[in-house]
């Protein structure tokens, strides 16, 4: 493995290089001041600790107070390269078994003490192994990890048990906040309500489900940055209370996405006002058939029910009104180890005449003594992008092959319980991811026993057995090989039907600059490039 | 009437143990699972069967459920309402500033309510059965048939297609900034306000009518007594107390019953609240909102009883 | 409490001449008889919904997604392209179902909770009485979630959680209209002569606390229709694809206010025609049964 380093000089480069290229509103040189109002579209977070939770409502409105060590590049559209943050660079060893991370100087914490080594340490340890009265839900993605270690006060050492693409994403998952390393093993619950970052922002004031309010970090250790004096974070979960608020100039953006009918919407209405970014996004819906309950126990039956949807027609119409678009595999589209419109159209239920598909369901359905009209539910969750709008289209597509599908929508709690404990028949699913990383991707489809996130409950070593393979093949070309075997496998016995992978549309106003949208909604959310023309 | 008022307060206690155990049981049927929810997230992430165990062990839900009840009844007699098992933070805390929002809307509402209720009631009334009663109850009974969340939606369209303009999505305390307090609260206050005005005005014509037919304001109109003498004199007194039995009920239910309207215009208070609450299955919170809006209820009906003793001297509570 | 003879006579009037208070309803009440005629044909558009509906109802058309008002679609179509004319007249089967199916067993069962607590009296009417406590103090709504979310969406458990916190309500009001009949001297005279407690309940009790019983229930059908449009509304009502009215304002408010203004101002309407009828009927109903009862 090659060695890589990263260091500001490089980035001062390549941000010259694309400032070069980049349209000119880019090109604008970046004002000083403003106070950002952005809606967080959700009730409220759960708390502050990010390494404890798993939505994005914390990200928002508390990523910019705090730094990573190494994070996803900032305004990057690709949404798969790296760069540090804290680390001013890194190293591999040959043996791709230790990586040693160098810490930028002269960071500190809101209350003036400096981030040294050791703090970041104890921030992975506290991810790693969660101390007692927390909790840590990506704690196996550092299953490779076998030490961390400080050497000195600028420098981390992590040591890995086996070489592998997984561990820096992990690392660089934009929840893993650093902390600080006494305040940890003084209260490691002290981070649930409370802030000490060293971020760009300094927390103001927070208001419990109403808002998050921010002001500019005078000793943020990159010059020059943040360039707003501050950010207020307004939590509305009903979206027509968010689309009325960027109309009517109350917030400036959401940073999540919004459906295109609404993009129509406020584009009509505000004109030039309203600036519109859009991506593809690395988040992809299922429907998932509980492979150990009858009928779904039969292939046949599950195949029919994924021969039926139409995904090339569907992305037509569903992208003028839903939050989805890309017809894809499991690996987000577009990126280099996914498949390829014409090697899509091979895997089954992926074929554009959809005529025939639907003769060989109604075929293999007979063949599974399913009668016309076989009435069954299909469990949903009760949010209405994009899950209910795809429920709703699902039923039509399965209606057209003699099946009465019913829509159970059930609250979000009740909805995960019945998804994890296996009391749905078949039930609407989907993988979320930050990073653009095949090898996070696909993990959730992997047997019941080693996925937890495996929804569908089947075991299929030989799923596993590609897993591992292409997870450890340094080769592209034949890991690409092993993920094509993999994707197949999951079609050819419908253990998931992937309906469409979302897609991403920013509507801002046009005063906010400095932001590039990305392929995650949990990515780019520190805001220190964000400034506004006014 | 001290003994009276002792046992009104006696006879609360097992109201509200009641009301506590039934939001007890119905929570616990919910089939969700508030740790699932908050480990597996929207991120996909492993989450071991360990990690749950550990989690609803932290929470006591590992508990038999007599004991959760008990420590829960225990805690509220100590005047402790808990910690939300979403965020962490006290139950007081998160109910805090929701509750200043939802009462002031509560209490703007019913001002709007009286303000329009007592006139056209008492109008209608006076010209029963004849146009300005027609249009009247017309007014009202469309008041009450209107849901609040359609007409608050409406309003916010209104103002931005016609005026560009929406309302602060941000509460700010009234002693803070009059000005973006009112400009975001009037709105709603208005829109539960008519529905609420409609009842009372129903109310109100009711009343008056009832009032009229009573000998003594036969024997006054047969005195010659001037019209609105009699009205405002004796009518219009004796008529108050069921309206305002009406008004006391319905601010009751608003302090907890503003769920929908908090929804469309963005108000932080204890409906929406509750909703996502319900939502993340945090018993403990929804426990805490049922009981607190129980409470109000039942003191709002106490309070309201009472007035109406002070007011009516022929009523006599032993 | 009222006047007993009155009471009875009013019960009287009502089984006996009640095609003759009817004629005199209408001319007394213009009012009341609109509200009549209107809830009639919001029963006959549910009745006949697909003989009337020019389209089906649950049927996807992408290529006439959000459509404005037209001759082919009088309303409008929805995002799915579904005709949102067709949708509303549908839509009037699931309220008019939850209105009446809800109202009905809600008034019914807090009816016969109602007299039995008022019958049986002593120990059992407290105990009654403080369970019904415990009901009232739910706001309608918060009781009504807590339900659903226990038993899940669909027409029938949104049928269920509007029902039972309408049962105490019921129960309330015509418990305090039987307590007055309890002591009167031909229901003592039933007891001496041996009848049996079901009997007495059923034939001299009931038909006396009628007249509460009719507003309470028409008062309730339009509160069914409005807290059905609140859970759906709220996303916990019925579902998607079925047709109902809260549901539709849910979708269309939410997302599509701009470009089609039609989606939620049509559902809207239709929600508070309903409602607005039932009322209407139930008010005039309401001065012509019981001018003295506060509900």
């Amino acid at each position: 493995m090659r060695m890589r380093t990263f260091s500001f000089a490089a980035l001062a480069a390549a941000v010259a290089l694309a400032s070069l290229l980049v349209p000119a509103a880019w090109a604008q040189s970046p004002k000083r001041g403003g106070v950002l109002p952005f809606v967080v579209p959700a009730s409220d977070f759960p708390s502050m600790d990010a390494h404890q939770e798993t939505t994005f409502a914390v990200i928002h409105p508390v990523g910019p107070f705090y730094s990573l060590l190494i994070r996803v590049k900032t305004n990057d559209p690709t949404g798969n390269a790296l760069e540090g943050d804290a680390a001013e660079s890194w190293t591999v060893s040959p043996d791709g078994k230790t990586y040693t991370f160098k810490l930028h100087p002269g960071i500190n914490f809101h209350d003036g003490s400096p981030l040294l080594a050791s703090d970041v340490v104890a921030t992975y340890q506290k991810i790693m192994h969660a101390p007692k009265g927390t909790i840590s839900p990506r704690s196996t993605y550092f299953l490779m990890v076998d030490a961390v270690t400080a050497q000195g006060d600028d420098t981390v050492v992590f040591k890995l048990k086996f070489p592998t693409s997984a561990f820096l994403p992990a690392v660089a998952a934009p929840y893993n906040f650093l902390y600080k390393a006494d305040q940890i093993a003084k209260d490691p619950t002290w981070f649930k309500t409370h802030i000490n970052g060293s971020g760009p922002f300094r927390m103001k004031s927070y208001t419990p489900g109403a808002s998050m309010v921010g002001v500019r970090n005078e000793n943020y250790f990159k010059p020059g940055r943040p360039y707003l004096d501050g950010f207020e974070a307004t939590f509305a979960d009903k979206e027509s209370v968010q689309v009325a608020a960027i109309r009517g100039g109350r917030a400036y953006v959401n940073f999540r996405g919004f459906p295109p009918t609404v993009r129509d919407d406020l584009v009509r209405a505000m004109g030039s006002d309203a600036t519109v970014q859009e991506s593809s996004w690395n988040c992809s819906l299922f429907a998932v058939p509980n492979s150990k309950r009858k009928p779904f126990d039969d292939p046949r039956v599950r195949r029919a029910l994924n021969l039926a949807v139409d995904r090339w027609n569907g992305s037509k119409y569903l992208s003028r009104i839903a939050l989805v678009k890309t017809v894809g595999g499991l690996v987000f589209p577009g990126s280099p180890l996914a498949l390829s419109e014409s090697e899509l159209e091979q895997v089954e239920g992926y074929s554009k005449d959809i005529e025939a598909s639907r003769a060989k369901a109604r075929e293999l359905l007979r063949e599974a003594g399913i009668p016309n009209g076989y009435k069954f539910k299909l469990n949903n969750r009760s949010t209405d992008q994009p899950y209910k709008i795809v429920g709703t289209w699902l039923i039509d597509q399965w209606r057209q092959i003699g099946l009465d599908v019913e829509q159970q929508v059930m609250p979000t709690s009740t909805f995960y319980k019945a998804l994890r404990g296996g009391e749905s028949l078949v039930s609407m699913d989907f993988n979320c991811q930050s990073i653009v990383n095949p090898t996070l991707d696909i993990a959730k489809f992997i047997s019941s026993d080693k996925s937890s996130a495996n929804d569908g409950k089947y075991i299929d070593r030989e799923l596993d057995r590609l897993f591992e393979a292409q997870m450890r093949e340094p080769n592209q070309p034949k890991q690409k090989a092993l993920i094509k075997q993999f994707e197949q496998r999951i079609a050819d016995n419908a253990y998931y039907i992937n309906t469409l992978w979302w897609h991403r549309i920013i509507i801002q106003n046009a005063k906010l600059k400095g932001w590039q949208i990305t392929p995650s909604h949990y990515l780019n959310n520190q805001l220190e490039d964000v400034w506004l023309d006014q | 009437m001290y003994g009276y008022i002792i046992r009104r307060i006696l006879l609360m206690i097992p109201t509200l143990v009641g009301v506590a155990l039934i939001i007890f049981v119905l929570m616990r049927m919910i089939p969700g699972d508030i740790v699932v929810l908050r480990l597996r997230g929207e991120g996909g992430a492993q989450v071991t069967d360990e990690m749950i165990a550990t989690e609803r062990r932290r929470l006591g839900l590992d508990k038999p459920m007599w004991r959760q009840f008990n420590d829960w009844m225990l805690g509220i007699a100590k005047g402790d309402l808990g910690t939300s098992m979403w965020t962490g933070r006290p139950v007081i805390e998160e109910l805090d500033n929701r509750f200043q929002l939802s009462l002031q809307v509560a209490l703007m509402a019913t001002l709007v309510a009286v303000l329009l209720a007592i006139p056209l009631g008492t109008m209608a009334a006076l010209r029963q059965d004849r146009w300005p009663d027609y249009v009247v109850r017309v007014f009202s009974i469309a008041g009450i048939a209107t849901p609040a969340f359609w007409l608050g939606i409406l309003m916010i369209l209104a103002f931005l297609i016609v005026f560009k303009w929406m309302p602060p999505i941000k509460y700010t305390p009234i002693w803070v900034d009059p000005v973006a307090n009112l400009s975001q609260l009037i709105w709603p206050a208005l829109a539960t306000g008519y529905r609420y005005s409609a009842v009372a005005t129903r109310m109100t014509r009711s009343a008056v009518l009832e009032v009229f037919r009573e000998d003594y304001i036969r024997t006054a109109r047969a005195k010659g007594l001037m019209e609105h003498i009699i009205i405002n004199r004796h009518a219009l007194k004796n008529a108050m107390l069921p309206v305002i039995t009406v008004i006391g009920f319905e601010f009751a239910f608003l302090i907890g019953g503003l769920v929908v309207t908090e929804q469309v215009f963005n108000l932080n208070g204890l409906g929406k609240l509750f909703v996502s609450a319900v939502g993340t299955t945090d018993y403990v919170l929804v426990q805490a909102l049922v009981l607190v809006s129980a409470f109000t209820f039942i003191i709002t009906n106490f309070v309201v009883d009472l007035l109406y003793a002070w007011l009516d001297p022929r009523i006599h509570y032993r | 409490m009222s006047d007993i003879a009155a009471d009875r006579e009013q019960g009287r009037t009502w089984v006996a001449g009640a095609s003759a208070a009817s004629v005199r309803f209408f001319h007394t009440k213009p009012l009341g008889a609109a509200g009549l005629v209107l809830v009639l044909v919001y029963i006959f558009v549910a009745v006949l919904a697909p003989a009337i509906a020019p389209y089906d109802p649950i049927d996807i058309r992408y290529d006439a997604m959000l459509v404005a008002p037209s001759w082919h679609n009088w309303m409008g179509t929805d995002s799915f392209g579904r005709d949102v004319f067709s949708r509303i007249i549908y839509g009037s089967r699931t309220a008019m179902l939850v209105g009446f199916t809800a109202s009905f067993i809600g008034a019914t069962l807090g009816l016969l909770i109602g007299v039995w607590s008022a019958y049986a009296g002593g120990r059992t009417d407290m105990l009654v009485q403080r369970v019904l406590d415990v009901f009232m103090s739910f706001p309608l709504i918060v009781l009504a979630l807590a339900i659903v979310s226990v038993f899940g969406t669909g027409v029938g458990n949104v049928i269920l959680a509007i029902t039972i916190p309408m049962i105490p309500r019921c129960a309330r009001v015509v418990r305090s209209s039987a307590l007055a009949l309890r002591e009167v001297p031909y229901i003592d005279a039933a007891r001496a002569l041996g009848f049996t407690h079901s009997r007495i309940i059923l034939r001299h009790m009931l038909p006396n606390v009628v007249a509460p019983y009719l507003i309470l229930l028409t008062a309730f059908m339009g509160q069914a229709i409005l807290l059905e449009a609140s859970l759906s509304f709220l996303g916990l009502g019925v579902q998607e694809p079925t047709a109902a009215w809260g549901l539709m304002l849910q979708g269309g408010a939410e997302q599509y206010a701009e470009s089609a203004p039609w989606l939620p101002i049509f559902p809207g309407i239709a929600i508070t025609g309903s409602v607005f009828a039932f009322n209407l009927f139930g008010d005039s109903l309401r001065d012509v049964l019981d001018p003295k009862l506060r509900t």
